[in-house]
């Protein structure tokens, strides 16, 4: 997922009671089930940085049975740039780019309109998988809300990616002649 | 194993073809999709496989028995019996509760009224809407009317349940409500489910998606093949 600012979830995580960098990265991927699980070397690394700017303090240290381990916890000015974030709203797609986008316009340079289609043809059906992947998650009984709404996430933005696939490959012929002309 | 099968099936509407030969197998308890542009023929096939049209040419066959040359009556048993049907709206009688609605089929087929309203009222509940058993559908919302309709298309234990765009009048939540309860209820039970859908989001739903095209079947599975056999346009 690209621009998720790690620094504000893990102030956002913090807002719910002291912790230490393990339970922080456990609470992260608990909280955000299909997201690239957080390395620990990104949560102490991002911890620094944070505690540097006064955004949390070291609240004391834990030891059970291993080495010792320092808790964190948010400090008002945290709390303040937290609320900041919160209120922030995203700008909806500031420039429109992404990968699949530059894909088929350097395909349409470099190559020609056959290998434009035949991408994506096969761009498609990748996507068609993944659909199905995790459309699966929400037939399953067992499924929690917390994963429901992740896949709802990921469904919904794959389903316009195939849309627009689908549109493009449809354009794609008349696009080609323009890029050309 | 193979349970309904349809053999170079070819309907028109008039001199318009809606369905130019098309071959398709659905396995006992597959959930399939038939996805393709407005106008590809999907629903016709739907109606076709179900016994609801009888093809001009070619064959339906049901547990290996040729079903498109039987008589309506005997065709309509069929559906009350091995097949659910569900559409986009419009099926709940009106006059009749939600209850009523779901015992009706198992009332045709000869059950006791106690024992259709149990069943019935069982079925509400696994569909999520037990609290309008006793709603007509226009005290409803639209999400509401179509678990009923689920129900009622369940109720009978049917073999396959012939879905046509069955969220097509719902919003998003709603109609994921009705298909993941669908989905869930038809795999615990071993029904087969032959969905028609031209959204990529409800094709999902299933094991396997068959593109129509034009009235075929497009055997690249993607909708795509005429327009990569005709080169750039």
């Amino acid at each position: 997922m690209a621009g998720v600012s790690t620094p504000h979830v893990l102030l956002g995580l913090l807002a719910t009671g002291t912790k230490h960098g393990y339970e922080l990265k456990r609470a992260h991927d608990a909280r955000l089930p299909r997201a690239r699980p957080l390395a620990f070397g990104q949560v102490y690394a991002t911890l620094g940085r944070l505690q540097r700017d006064g955004l949390v303090a070291a609240a004391g240290q834990e030891r059970e049975g291993g080495p010792e381990r320092t808790a964190y916890a948010l400090t008002g000015d945290g709390r303040a740039a937290l609320d900041r974030w919160l209120s922030e709203v995203e700008p909806p797609m500031p420039y429109v780019a992404g990968t699949l986008f530059a894909k088929v316009v350097v395909a349409l340079l470099a190559a020609d309109v056959d290998r434009a289609r035949a991408w994506l043809i096969a761009q498609r059906r990748a996507h068609t998988e993944r659909l199905r992947e995790l459309t699966a998650v929400k037939t399953s009984p067992t499924a929690a809300l917390d994963e429901l709404v992740a896949v709802d996430f990921a469904i919904a933005h794959l389903d316009a990616d195939l849309r627009w696939l689908h549109t493009t490959l449809d354009r794609v012929a008349d696009w080609h002649r323009e890029v050309h002309s | 194993m193979t349970e309904l099968q349809a053999r170079a099936v070819v309907k028109a509407y008039g001199p318009t073809p809606a369905l130019r030969g098309v071959t398709l197998d659905v396995a006992e308890g597959e959930i399939i999709a038939v996805t393709g542009p407005s106008g590809c023929g999907k629903s016709t096939l739907l109606h076709c496989l179900a016994g609801i049209l009888r093809p001009d040419a070619g064959e339906i066959t049901w547990r290996g028995q040729r079903i498109d040359t039987w008589s309506e009556a005997a065709r309509s048993r069929l559906r009350r019996t091995e097949f659910g049907v569900l559409f986009q709206f419009g099926q709940l009688v009106a006059e009749l509760t939600a209850a009523e609605n779901v015992a009706l089929p198992l009332l045709l087929a000869g059950t006791g009224r106690r024992e259709a309203r149990t069943a019935a009222l069982t079925w509400l509940e696994r569909l999520g809407v037990a609290e309008v058993a006793d709603a007509r559908p226009g005290e409803m919302s639209g999400g509401q009317q179509q678990r009923c309709a689920t129900a009622r298309a369940l109720v009978t234990e049917p073999r396959v349940i012939f879905a046509d765009e069955p969220t097509g009048a719902l919003d998003t939540l709603a109609g994921e409500q009705v298909l993941t309860r669908l989905v869930r209820l038809a795999r615990e039970q071993g029904t087969a489910v032959v969905l028609v859908t031209h959204e990529p989001r409800i094709a999902a739903y299933a094991d396997r998606e068959v593109v129509l095209r034009d009235g075929a079947v497009d055997h690249t599975g993607l909708g795509l093949d005429a327009s990569l056999a005709g080169g750039p346009r």
